[in-house]
């Protein structure tokens, strides 16, 4: 036996088409991918590609607009309550929707002096415009008199005027150092109840007035005539820092209370002392009190990483769901079929209730949320990929893998999958606005709480401005329009992208 | 077909059946709603709770919940809301509203919805068709309390042509509740018009571009008489079940916009229940939420068989 063989040097081989030429054509195009492909047909659809970027500015607003805003959801002033959008760069620009103004019906004349006094005293004038004017006459004690009645616009965050405060001696100091170093004036000379027909709970009234409504008596010149005290002996610390035009030197600016000094105090310029920053709400406040413009972004970015997170997560448990189905047919899908049956009759209403009535307690509110989300979810995602399978499993190529003998998994998987992936891709696209819509309602019909997570929803959001609609329909308008806008542009870009990726079902809607 | 409905119906019961069980068991596990120590009706609804087998298995407690309703339609009393009254009385008192709602709602959708797909379907590709197809499509994208909100603002608030809530009492066929139903019946159509008209859209173009559509011109239909007889006929098949669906489905009506408008109707009754921990309330307006979703999906299987012989679901396998 000898199986010894010389071993063939290298240099005796010779590849057998050396010289022959290989007459096949090189290919000219690229080598375009399926997804590649899709890209293209995508950026076709104009309406798609505005949809697209509109959702990249309404996800870059929820990152950046509670750190551009200078509140926190949770920071309240409880004077700014239901406060207009206000933004003064734009308000000097005559933009109407940001000038913070609220409008006031049958406003008489002493009305109308009340809101000059404040901005004669403050220099912040609240009144924005006198919208209509009406004269009737009207007798009164036997004399016909002319009574005017006004509807005003007013800048909400002006009307305030001025405050009552308690301040130690310590707060006094540095409220003064404060003016000293800013040049704004926050407290205001003292302005004796007794001066003024003992109106004790209107700060705003710093001139003399002819009875307890608070009536104005004019010099011959119509103009105020000051009401300010100067009896040092009621004086509650020193003052030592700006004083009012025509002081001199002769006004007290606080009173004494019980160790301690009463004020009153200018709110605007007291906020920018307490803050740092003027009152600025971009899109207002609502009835809570909460800035709009960081609670929508704070509920936006809660929306939206909750909706991904559902969706991943039906994904997952979807695919490997239908996969079984579809893929082993017979008594399996039957049973299965059953069960997501009997699973996806549950209102999806009841699930939540039942979910948070049991687990909100021991897991949290959010946690629970989630969970009843995915108990029933999954279903619509497991019948689309079933459908995939029971269209895919026949085919030939899936015959020929099986005989060259691939397991169930990798036939699953690596070959009848990727095929339904652009229908699957799809619809979890569509499942995001879905997700986002159902959560909204909820939160909005108060079934779910998230206040305690995030601080606010956006469904919550809407549900306080439905109810304080009439006084200030901005606190809708806002969450509203973002909302809209939300849905609006995750449709156009998932109806764009089922088109890209199933070109046959191009139209239908 | 009679076997296949009957299977069908068969089948529903059985999952309404399992879904009722499983609610039950659910809420049952739940502490019981702590009564008032003085109030007279306490002692009676205890009496009733021992009764319910309240102290016994949940199977046991099940078995008695069915034994009630089967024998003397007994769904127990609110012990929260409506505090010591039957919960069925309540319920079918809510219900009307609710209907009348949605029935409204419906009447005005179809004409609408359908002749605005029809006309779309007809001028594909044109700016009309444009114009439909994308405004269906935000009117879709858009929830319902938004529509409440805008409707509410302007037509009842700054213009008055609608009082701001819906009237209460009880007789739904006056004049001055029409008015004010006429919110909240707005609200709720511009989704279901624009469901229509997508639909109708789809449907309709699909059918215009067949062949038999070219058939009917070609031996001497004109184009009226060809879209009126046998494309809209055959459009209806996916149109009608989707109707019927609808139909069903208005019983249900909107939680939303009847808490909005203070529709008197199940919708509002079921949201009180939830918030208020009614738990008797709640379990009946489950069995009633669950019972109508599934119907719908069954009135839309079998009326599909019905409509166009070709689809026989039950001879599928």
């Amino acid at each position: 036996m000898d199986n010894q063989f010389e071993p063939i040097p290298r240099e005796k081989f010779v590849f057998v088409q050396q010289d022959a030429n290989l007459h096949d054509q090189k290919l000219e195009t690229k080598n375009r991918s399926y997804f590649f492909d899709a890209m293209l047909r995508f950026k076709k659809n104009k309406s798609s590609v505005v949809a697209a970027y509109i959702l990249l500015f309404l996800a870059l607003f929820a990152v950046l607009s509670p750190l551009i805003s200078p509140y926190d959801v949770r920071e309240i002033d409880k004077r700014y309550v239901n406060a207009p959008p206000y933004v003064e760069a734009l308000a000097e620009k005559g933009w109407s929707l940001f000038n913070g103004a609220v409008t006031h019906d049958s406003q008489n004349d002493a009305s109308m002096d009340y809101w000059k006094g404040i901005a004669e005293e403050t220099g912040h004038d609240p009144v924005l415009g006198i919208l209509s004017k009406q004269v009737k006459q009207v007798k009164s004690r036997g004399k016909m008199v002319e009574n005017a009645t006004y509807k005003i616009r007013t800048n909400k965050y002006f009307e305030i005027g001025l405050v009552y405060m308690v301040f130690s001696y310590e707060d006094f100091e540095k409220i003064q150092a404060w003016q000293d170093r800013t040049g704004l004036q926050v407290i205001y000379p003292y302005v004796d109840p007794k001066d003024i027909q003992g109106i004790s709970n209107n700060p705003n009234i710093w001139y003399q007035v002819k009875d307890n409504k608070g009536t104005a008596v004019k010099d011959e010149n119509g103009a105020f005539i000051p009401a300010y005290c100067t009896a040092a002996a009621a004086e509650g610390a020193p003052y030592h820092s700006i004083r009012i035009a025509g002081d001199n030197g002769s006004y007290i600016y606080s009173a004494r209370k019980s160790g301690a000094v009463q004020c009153r105090v200018e709110y605007y310029n007291y906020y920018q002392y307490v803050n740092g920053h003027a009152p600025q709400y971009y899109f207002g406040t609502n009835e809570k009190g909460q800035d709009l413009f960081c609670a929508i972004g704070m509920g936006a970015r809660f929306s939206l990483v909750f909706a991904i997170l559902v969706s991943v997560i039906r994904f997952v448990l979807g695919t490997i769901y239908g996969a079984v189905e579809g893929y082993y047919g017979g008594a399996v899908d039957m049973v299965m079929e059953r069960i997501s049956d009997v699973l996806s009759g549950i209102p999806f209403i009841v699930a939540t209730t039942l979910f948070q009535l049991h687990l909100a307690q021991k897991v949290g509110t959010v946690p629970s949320f989630l969970f009843a989300y995915i108990a029933t979810g999954w279903i619509g995602m497991a019948a689309l990929v079933r459908k995939q399978f029971y269209r895919f499993k026949g085919q030939e190529y899936v015959l020929a893998s099986r005989t060259l003998g691939a397991s169930d998994w990798r036939l699953m998987f690596r070959h009848i999958f990727p095929n339904s992936l652009g229908t699957i891709i799809t619809s979890c696209a569509m499942m995001i606005p879905g997700v986002i819509g159902s959560e909204t309602s909820l939160t909005y019909l108060g079934i779910v709480n998230l206040s305690e997570f995030v601080g606010t929803s956006i469904g919550e959001l809407m549900s306080l401005g439905q109810r304080s609609m009439t006084t200030s329909p901005h606190a809708m308008f806002w969450p509203a329009l973002f909302f809209s806008l939300l849905m609006i542009s995750f449709n156009l870009f998932g109806n764009g992208l089922r088109d890209a990726f199933n070109p046959t079902t191009r139209g239908e809607d | 077909m009679l076997k296949y409905t009957v299977q069908r119906i068969l089948l529903m019961l059985m999952t309404l059946l399992i879904i009722t069980c499983m609610c039950f068991v659910l809420v049952r596990m739940l502490p019981p709603v702590q009564l008032p120590a003085e109030d007279p009706h306490t002692k009676v609804i205890l009496a009733r709770r021992e009764a319910m087998g309240y102290n016994k298995p949940y199977l046991v407690q099940f078995g008695i919940f069915l034994r009630d309703i089967f024998t003397r339609w007994d769904w127990g009393v609110s012990d929260k809301l409506y505090f010591g009254q039957d919960v069925a009385a309540i319920f079918m008192d809510k219900l009307p509203a609710t209907m009348i709602v949605n029935i409204y709602s419906i009447l005005l959708s179809i004409p609408i919805g359908i002749s605005l797909g029809i006309w779309a379907a007809l001028k594909k590709n044109t700016i009309i068709d444009h114009l439909i197809s994308t405004l269906t499509m935000v009117v879709i994208s858009v929830p319902s309390f938004v529509y409440a909100f805008l409707i509410q603002y302007f037509l009842s608030y700054k213009w008055g042509v609608f009082p701001f809530l819906m009237n209460s009492g009880r007789n739904y066929l006056d004049w001055s509740m029409f008015v004010s139903m006429m919110p909240p019946v707005l609200s709720l159509s511009f989704g279901v018009i624009a469901g229509f008209t997508r639909t109708t859209r789809a449907e309709l173009t699909e059918v215009l571009t067949s062949e038999f559509m070219l058939l009917a011109r070609t031996k001497g239909l004109t184009k009226g008489q060809a879209t009126v007889r046998h494309a809209l006929k055959n459009c209806m098949v996916v149109v009608l079940p989707m109707i019927f669906g609808e139909f069903i489905g208005i019983m249900s009506g909107s939680l939303i916009i009847e808490s909005i408008f203070a529709v008197p109707g199940v919708g509002s009754l079921y949201i009180n229940s939830i918030n208020g921990r009614d738990y008797n309330m709640f379990m009946l307006l489950t069995v009633f939420y669950t019972a109508v979703g599934l119907s719908a999906g069954i009135v839309v299987d079998i009326s599909y068989g019905l409509i166009d012989p070709r689809i026989r679901m039950g001879s599928r396998k």
